[in-house]
């Protein structure tokens, strides 16, 4: 026990002493939670649209009008040729191409049908799918606005037709940095917890300090925790600083127990200390534990489902995703923070990280005791 | 009873494709300053590290104090000091925070062993709020050496202390290590300088993870056995090149600011005509006189003639 006191205190002494070191623990992630969130947004706006108008009535004209005043499209080009329009694209000025046809407006009054032409520039997909399927939407809509015009001019009874309206749950107005926040806090534990811990470590082999450790009475058991236990600590400590900025900047209350969110937490960070200390034993210098760490921060960043929903990644990536201790918290972090879902709802979240962490830790000692 | 001693000690690295030690025996008698001299890679470090616990041998016993390297290392580890050669101390922790952290690793305080570094302390404690890493060569030397007596240790590994060290600095660490010796502390320290040689009490002179010899510095300077003569004269390049070329000499070496020289017969005759010849050759300001067999020269020997 004493040993173990007076390890932690050297530590927590170099930690502190290192004033650079501090600052890319503890700045660095509350700056990055500042301002990620506000980049992270999947929501698109100001796409670009031009109009090819071969009707020039007031119907087209209605059209056009509805989709520039719905806050997400920017008119620039009112062409005369689908080609000119195809230029437009070309020259990346240019989203979305809408085309109406001539006799649009008699088309739709006399023969109750009219079709209209969406070209989208893929190159950047996601702003491709979100305009086409906004258009979709507000064309959708002047459909109906133009079906009860006529219907209630001729006086008939309403045709039934159904009418979505979506309400949505935990997070009613789409905010992504409701969504987004949690996650990124998730990561920068993860973060703070593996590399930093792996470079720790491994700092002692590259400067030789551990041989000098070795030849001393401390026992590699103490040796180890010396090393978790102050990480342990700095990520309990950055997540409550998240927290903090979470409530203080955008809002963030968890609608769940806040003490299950820090016992999940508290198992969390020892998978990600064990992932820290396996990085550590299979590197010898400190650029090895950076890149290795780093190749499998960005895998598992990517693949947590924190970007993109795990359901709609191809099976074998889901299967990677379902082997990421980050999936498993960021999971949690949205069930409690914005569902407010409790210890029963997230127990198999719970069983898998303690899998996590004790399959980690015990290859990393394992392995630790084979290479020294 | 040795207070080390090893048994036929090999190892080897990369799947025994390089024989790091090949071999190696001997005993140093407790409260002895023993040798280890060789050149780089000699496997020097390589016994070090399996005598503090930090290396496995391949093959042979050894023990420490009595205990056994690979069964009682916990043992061996509360009770030696070992120096690495590479400054291996916190450097980013004081001069006294190293020290204190070192002696409450080994369950003890600096105030309970002051006496011992005393004379060594007391150097680098006017810098003790210093962090170490900004400490000059000779400085660290001191506070590692500090570090690895903070725990009274049995026997002390010194590996290279005074490589990179200035010359003072040199003189200064020699004279602390006789005086641990006076305080029954057996020492062990390794040296790729031939001149320190001379310090210790004996000395393995090592080879390629052979031991070529084992006795005092004197014992082997006087099993030299010939009479070197060192010479000198303006051109030296020519003068060893001319030597070398000699039908009178068998062996020459530059050795400082002198050729250490041996000849094939050793007499008042072969001498003069020796002479003659460097004279019919132009060389100036020649000089020749008798020297005494230094442990180089033995080293030089034993390479030559292998045992």
């Amino acid at each position: 026990m004493n040993t173990i006191k007076f390890l932690l205190q050297k530590e927590f002494r170099q930690i502190f002493r290192n004033s650079t070191l501090l600052r890319s623990i503890l700045l660095a992630p509350l700056i990055q939670l500042l301002v990620l969130p506000w980049a992270a947004n999947y929501e698109v706006k100001n796409i670009s649209f031009a109009v090819v108008d071969h009707d020039h009535s007031p119907y087209s004209q209605k059209l056009i009008s509805k989709v520039s005043s719905s806050g997400y499209f920017k008119l620039v080009g009112y062409l005369n040729s689908y080609n000119e329009a195809y230029a437009l694209i070309e020259q990346d000025k240019a989203d979305v191409i809408l085309e109406i046809p001539p006799h649009f407006e008699r088309n739709l009054v006399r023969e109750n049908q009219q079709k209209v032409f969406i070209a989208a520039n893929a190159i950047n997909g996601t702003k491709a799918l979100m305009g086409s399927s906004y258009l979709n939407g507000i064309i959708a809509g002047f459909n109906n606005d133009v079906r009860a015009e006529w219907l209630l001019q001729s006086r008939y009874n309403a045709a039934p037709y159904i009418e979505v309206a979506p309400s949505n749950w935990f997070n009613p107005l789409m905010s992504y940095k409701v969504f987004m926040v949690p996650g990124i806090l998730v990561l920068l534990v993860t973060m703070v917890g593996s590399m930093m811990c792996a470079l720790n470590i491994v700092k002692e082999k590259e400067i030789g300090t551990i041989e000098q450790i070795n030849v001393t009475p401390i026992r590699k058991v103490h040796f180890i925790l010396g090393k978790l236990i102050p990480f342990w600590i700095l990520g309990v400590i950055v997540f409550t600083l998240g927290m903090g900025i979470a409530w203080l900047v955008y809002g963030i209350v968890p609608q769940g127990s806040i003490f299950l969110l820090y016992g999940f937490l508290a198992l969390y960070l020892l998978a990600v200390l064990g992932l820290g200390l396996l990085i550590s034993t299979y590197s010898s210098t400190q650029q090895q534990a950076m890149s290795l760490s780093f190749f499998f921060i960005m895998i598992f960043n990517l693949m947590s489902g924190l970007f993109t929903p795990i359901e709609s990644m191809p099976g074998w990536a889901q299967v990677i995703a379902r082997l990421n201790p980050i999936t498993y918290f960021i999971d949690v972090m949205r069930l409690v923070v914005l569902k407010g879902s409790g210890l029963h709802d997230i127990r198999y979240h719970m069983l898998i990280i303690f899998g996590f962490a004790v399959l980690l830790n015990t290859w990393a000692v394992l392995n630790y005791r084979k290479t020294s | 009873m040795g207070a080390v001693r090893l048994n036929h000690i090999t190892k080897t690295y990369n799947n025994k494709s390089v024989v790091a030690v090949d071999d190696v025996s001997f005993e140093v008698q407790p409260g002895e300053l023993f040798g280890l001299i060789g050149p780089d890679g000699a496997g020097k470090t390589s016994i070090f590290r399996m005598l503090t616990t930090l290396l496995l041998p391949d093959t042979g016993e050894a023990t420490v104090d009595g205990y056994d390297i690979v069964k009682d290392y916990k043992m061996i580890r509360s009770r030696v000091g070992y120096m690495p050669g590479k400054f291996s101390l916190y450097q980013d922790l004081t001069v006294e925070e190293n020290l204190r952290f070192f002696a409450t690793v080994f369950d003890t305080t600096i105030e309970a062993n002051y006496e011992l570094i005393k004379d060594i302390y007391i150097q680098i404690e006017p810098f003790k709020e210093r962090r170490a890493g900004k400490l000059s060569g000779g400085m660290k030397q001191k506070l590692a050496l500090s570090c690895a007596l903070i725990h009274k240790p049995t026997v002390l590994f010194l590996d290279e202390p005074t490589t990179g060290v200035d010359a003072v600095s040199r003189k200064e660490f020699w004279d602390m290590l006789k005086r641990l010796k006076m305080q029954g502390i057996t020492v062990l320290v390794s040296t790729p300088y031939m001149d320190e040689a001379t310090l210790c009490d004996r000395i393995a002179l090592i080879q390629s993870g052979k031991i070529l010899s084992i006795d005092t510095p004197r014992a082997i300077v006087n099993a030299y056995g010939e009479q070197i003569y060192a010479l000198r004269a303006s051109n030296m390049y020519r003068l060893l090149n001319d030597l070398r070329a000699s039908e009178y000499v068998k062996s020459c070496y530059a050795f400082g600011e002198y050729l250490h020289t041996t000849l094939k017969q050793d007499n008042e005759t072969t001498r003069n005509e020796l002479m003659m010849q460097l004279r019919s050759r132009q060389h100036e300001q020649l000089e020749m006189k008798p020297t005494e067999a230094g442990i180089e020269d033995c080293f030089i020997k034993l390479l030559v003639q292998p045992v």
